[in-house]
């Protein structure tokens, strides 16, 4: 099943475009620490060895053929969502958030290889059942469930950010299989008309939080002091930024998470407006990559993989970087390659591993 | 740039192609917002934000809320907060850290080195302004007031601090506050450096009633940390108020009673488990945390030989001595190895196998049935008892009677106590039981040990009709509406194995040990009132070593530990402990202070409930 050839069908654009999203990461990630007392120096290696880490999964998963992987969606789906259960049990004998397993020398998050197992899991329910006509409310039902389920023991944790990814890279993938236009009119109708009625069963404080998140500057003292400090660190930075380790707003410990929610800050403030172009335009090449190069494919399941992988990174993307402007509301989510992190390191490596996979095999039908 | 027009002329996967062409045009729509946003934030508005973030000139200032008050059951204010005045510097606003070090080091009575110290704390986020002394004086205070423009970077910090009214009064049971450690800092969830936690007594336990919500301002500031204006202010929201089951003056009175004698003095209602008095000698001064305590302090209270800061109440552990008779007799009773009307011949000594053990009296008692043998305290008709009985059932019912556990009490670091049992003994010491080790313990010595309080619900379940209760130091919290949040009623624990005939003729026998002449607690007799007691004399060292000695002959630490528990069962029943460490004889050095507590609340306290 490896075929010599298949080296030869590397896409070396996405390769390039990745690399070069870890090197600017690695970089950045060492200005975000350097002179920190405690801090000095140790997360930019740990994070380099956790790309390596990713780097060979990635390859791993890049070798065997995807349409393994079809077969094998729906085990994977259960065996991620059982230890997402294990977890969730643990950490409600723990006392309190619990997102973590420990797996020998290191912390699994199984949230973030929860995306990859949704992603395969939704590729294979619409790949096997296609509609000419678009989808109907009903064959949404089983999706919604495989969705949600894991969502909720995500919600629970609490992980609101991931748990927002992955609704949002099920409502892309429905968008993308086609649904049909009443369908969709349905669903959008009736969030509307239930809003309101939500909004006042909802308790005093629970509408107090809500109101928080859409507009942090309600909370003074916790979201809203944040989402100022980004916005001067990213504003001071100008057209050429401050320079490289010459930033001092995200150094000093106004941004609680500067080595991974608010990293993009720390970018901004350091290489200006130039630097903020410069990676959100691989960004979007990335993602332009996955929406057409990526899915070129005759096969189903191999297409809405390499959609689900552009969706997953690209919502990352949007609300990480929505956040750090104060364009969005502040949840807690890493920016692909650049925030520190291993799983979620590993997991978006395995996801261009996954686009080059389908890429290298589009011939093959 | 990648070539994504070229994607029209591949092969399709079905019916995907047309709508992907959407996809790629939100993705740039996005995007572009993106950069445009950018564009404001870092071209258009640069100057604005590059100036707020020239000397970090937004910050936040916390503003702590005040922590909620303490009452007694009656309503009193037992811990307060009063305002301090601390002086903060941000050293990051300061030139000449030198300078300024060397002008305030003489005005607030610190060495230089003191105060370069406390600045150079390294979890300290920058621009966070450090304490360098709390609670100044005035002349302090109007020192740095009337100089503020010679000393940039120095800030004044008005702050709630606790205060303790009635000084050391129920020190134990309030407990302290102190700035939150490392460790506190990683369980608990909220809280930051400098925030100030309960660290014992009820003080940690309603920690989270009483702590209230801290606010804060976002403030922005000039170049040398002036405040300029602020921009967001959050008040802090005040900590919830206290109840305690506690009656202050009968509080205040039993310490007076114990002076400064070490003991304790506990005294409760047997029928709701309201603690009205729990009193720890000797005590600490709380508020001493709270202000700052110095290392020459702490180092006193460590090293005191009395241990001041112990809760003898709860941390205290004693063999019971004859109070210990209590669960003999009822045992015996019970278990039908004696009738009310059992005799044992008392001559001031006891055979097990060839060793003696003597009786406190050392003539004998004669013929003794049961009442004059719980009256008159008679060793040896319990060492008779408890041989009959044997050990396994002597410690069921000491665990029976709520002994060798913790009585649950709302109050931190509660002892156990320690019921020995043969296979307790065969694990600790590797030993079998030995048979004289049972009528020891049948008279409350061997390896029993018990707290106050352990004793106390031990007498109240005796006055109760046989509960073992949990001991309330808490009434109620309320909110500063004065709308109930949490009310503790009575919570029974465990019901005693006894009938009410045993109950009834335990309860006349420890009447008697009070109105007897003969009678062991006569001392804690109070015209017109009942009063059931039994004392306890626990000895320290073994009764090897010849007969006993006089209590002034010996020196201090082992002289034996004076008890007295005592209930009356009037309509507004009440219970009390009484130990005094090293007392002497429980008859005359703890009966005494029983007495005068009874006499206190049924004169005194009785209008204020």
């Amino acid at each position: 099943m490896i075929d010599r050839r298949l080296w030869g069908q590397l896409d070396t654009r996405l390769i390039i475009l990745t690399v070069a999203l870890m090197v600017i990461g690695i970089f950045n990630l060492y200005s975000a620490n350097v002179n920190i007392p405690g801090e000095e120096g140790s997360f930019y290696q740990r994070q380099l060895l956790w790309f390596g880490i990713g780097i060979l999964l990635a390859l791993a998963v890049f070798l065997i053929d995807y349409r393994y992987y079809e077969e094998f969606a729906y085990p994977f789906y259960f065996a991620v969502l059982v230890i997402l259960v294990a977890v969730f049990i643990y950490g409600l004998m723990a006392g309190g958030g619990q997102r973590w397993i420990k797996l020998g020398f290191f912390y699994l998050q199984p949230s973030e290889l929860m995306k990859i197992a949704l992603i395969f899991a939704l590729a294979r329910y619409f790949a096997q059942r296609e509609r000419e006509e678009g989808y109907r409310l009903r064959d949404l039902f089983v999706p919604a469930i495989i969705t949600m389920v894991p969502t909720v023991l995500i919600l629970k944790q609490p992980d609101l950010g991931t748990a927002m990814v992955m609704v949002f890279i099920f409502s892309s993938i429905v968008m993308f299989v086609k649904i049909r236009f009443r369908s969709f009119l349905m669903i959008a109708t009736s969030i509307v008309l239930a809003t309101p009625f939500f909004w006042f069963a909802l308790k005093e404080y629970q509408r107090t939080r809500i109101l928080t998140f859409l507009n942090p500057d309600m909370d003074p003292l916790g979201a809203g002091y944040h989402i100022i400090q980004s916005k001067i660190a990213v504003g001071s930075g100008g057209i050429w930024g401050k320079g490289y380790l010459q930033g001092t707003q995200c150094k000093l410990h106004f941004l609680p998470e500067h080595h991974t929610d608010f990293i993009f800050a720390v970018l901004g403030e350091e290489w200006g407006f130039v630097g903020c172009a410069v990676v959100l335009g691989l960004f979007l090449g990335l993602i332009l990559w996955g929406l057409t190069r990526g899915m070129r494919t005759q096969d189903r399941f191999g297409a809405i993989v390499a959609f689900g992988v552009t969706a997953m990174i690209f919502w990352h993307v949007v609300i990480n970087v929505g956040m750090v402007v104060g364009m969005m509301p502040v949840v807690g989510l890493p920016l692909p390659f650049l925030s520190y992190g291993g799983s979620s390191a590993v997991v978006m490596l395995i996801g261009i591993g996954l686009l080059l996979n389908v890429r290298a095999r589009r011939y093959i039908f | 740039m990648i070539s994504f027009t070229m994607a029209r002329q591949r092969r399709d996967p079905e019916g995907f192609r047309p709508r992907y062409q959407y996809f790629v045009f939100a993705a740039v729509v996005i995007f572009v917002i993106f950069f445009v946003r950018l564009w404001y934030l870092q071209v258009i508005k640069e100057q604005e934000f590059r100036l707020l973030s020239e000397h970090n000139r937004i910050r936040l200032i916390k503003i702590p809320a005040v922590r909620g008050m303490i009452m007694d059951r009656a309503g009193r204010v037992m811990a307060d907060n009063r305002p301090s005045f601390n002086v903060l510097v941000t050293p990051e606003d300061v030139d000449d850290l030198q300078g300024l070090t060397n002008t305030l080091a003489p005005v607030l009575d610190l060495s230089p080195d003191e105060i370069a110290h406390t600045l150079k704390d390294r979890d300290r986020p920058p621009f966070q302004p450090v304490a360098i002394k709390r609670d100044v004086s005035w002349e302090e205070l109007s020192f740095i007031k009337n100089h503020r423009l010679d000393l940039p970077g120095v800030e004044i910090q008005i702050v709630p601090i606790r205060t303790y009214p009635y000084d050391t009064v129920a020190a134990h049971v309030l407990g302290f506050v102190g700035e939150i450690n490392r460790d506190e800092l990683r369980k608990r969830k909220g809280y930051q450096m400098g925030d100030w936690i309960g660290k014992s007594g009820v003080e940690l336990m309603w920690e989270e009633y009483l702590r209230g919500i801290d606010g804060g301002r976002q403030v922005e500031v000039d170049a040398v940390g002036k405040e300029l204006r602020v921009l967001k202010e959050v008040p802090p929201v005040a900590g919830n108020q206290l109840y305690l089951t506690i009656d202050l003056d009968l509080q205040q009175y039993g310490e007076q009673l114990l002076g400064k004698r070490a003991g304790a003095i506990i005294a409760m209602d047997p029928l709701t488990g309201e603690v009205l008095a729990f009193c720890s000698s000797p005590p600490f001064r709380p508020a001493l945390f709270a202000e700052g305590i110095s290392a020459q302090e702490w180092e006193q209270l460590v090293s005191d030989p009395l241990h001041p800061l112990q809760n003898r109440g709860i941390q205290g552990l004693y063999a019971p001595g004859s109070v210990f008779k209590i669960v003999t007799a009822a045992a015996g009773l019970e278990e039908g190895v004696i009738r009310p009307h059992t005799f044992f011949n008392c001559t001031g000594i006891h055979y097990v196998g060839r060793r003696g053990y003597q009786c406190w009296r050392s003539g004998g008692h004669g013929a003794v049935r049961f009442y004059r043998g719980l009256v008159e305290s008679c060793d040896v008709y319990f060492y008779n008892v408890g041989e009959r009985l044997g050990v396994k059932k002597l410690s069921r019912y000491a665990e029976g009677f709520g002994l060798g556990r913790p009585t649950g009490i709302d109050l931190p670091d509660e002892k156990g106590g320690l019921v020995p049992t043969e296979d307790w003994k065969q694990e600790r010491f590797g030993e079998r039981w030995y048979a004289g080790e049972t009528v020891s313990l049948a008279i409350g010595q061997s390896y029993l040990l018990v707290t106050p309080l352990q004793l106390l619900t031990l007498i109240s379940a005796v006055a109760n009709g046989g509960t073992v209760i949990k001991p309330l130091i808490a009434k109620r919290v309320e909110d500063l509406d004065n709308k109930i949040l949490e009310e503790y009623p009575t919570k029974e624990i465990s019901k005693v194995p006894i009938s009410s005939e045993t109950l009834g003729e335990l309860r006349e026998a420890l009447l008697g040990v009070v109105k007897e002449d003969s009678g062991t607690g006569r001392a804690a007799r109070v015209e017109g009132l009942e009063i059931a007691g039994k004392t306890g004399t626990a000895q320290v060292i073994g009764l090897q070593g010849g007969g006993r000695q006089q209590t002034q002959e010996m020196t201090y630490q082992f002289r034996d530990h004076a008890w007295f528990v005592a209930y009356v069962p009037a309509d507004t029943p009440f219970a009390v402990v009484v130990l005094v460490e090293h007392g002497g004889h429980g008859g005359s050095a703890a009966a005494p202070l029983a007495r005068e507590m009874i006499k206190r609340y049924f004169h005194h306290s009785q209008g204020e409930k």
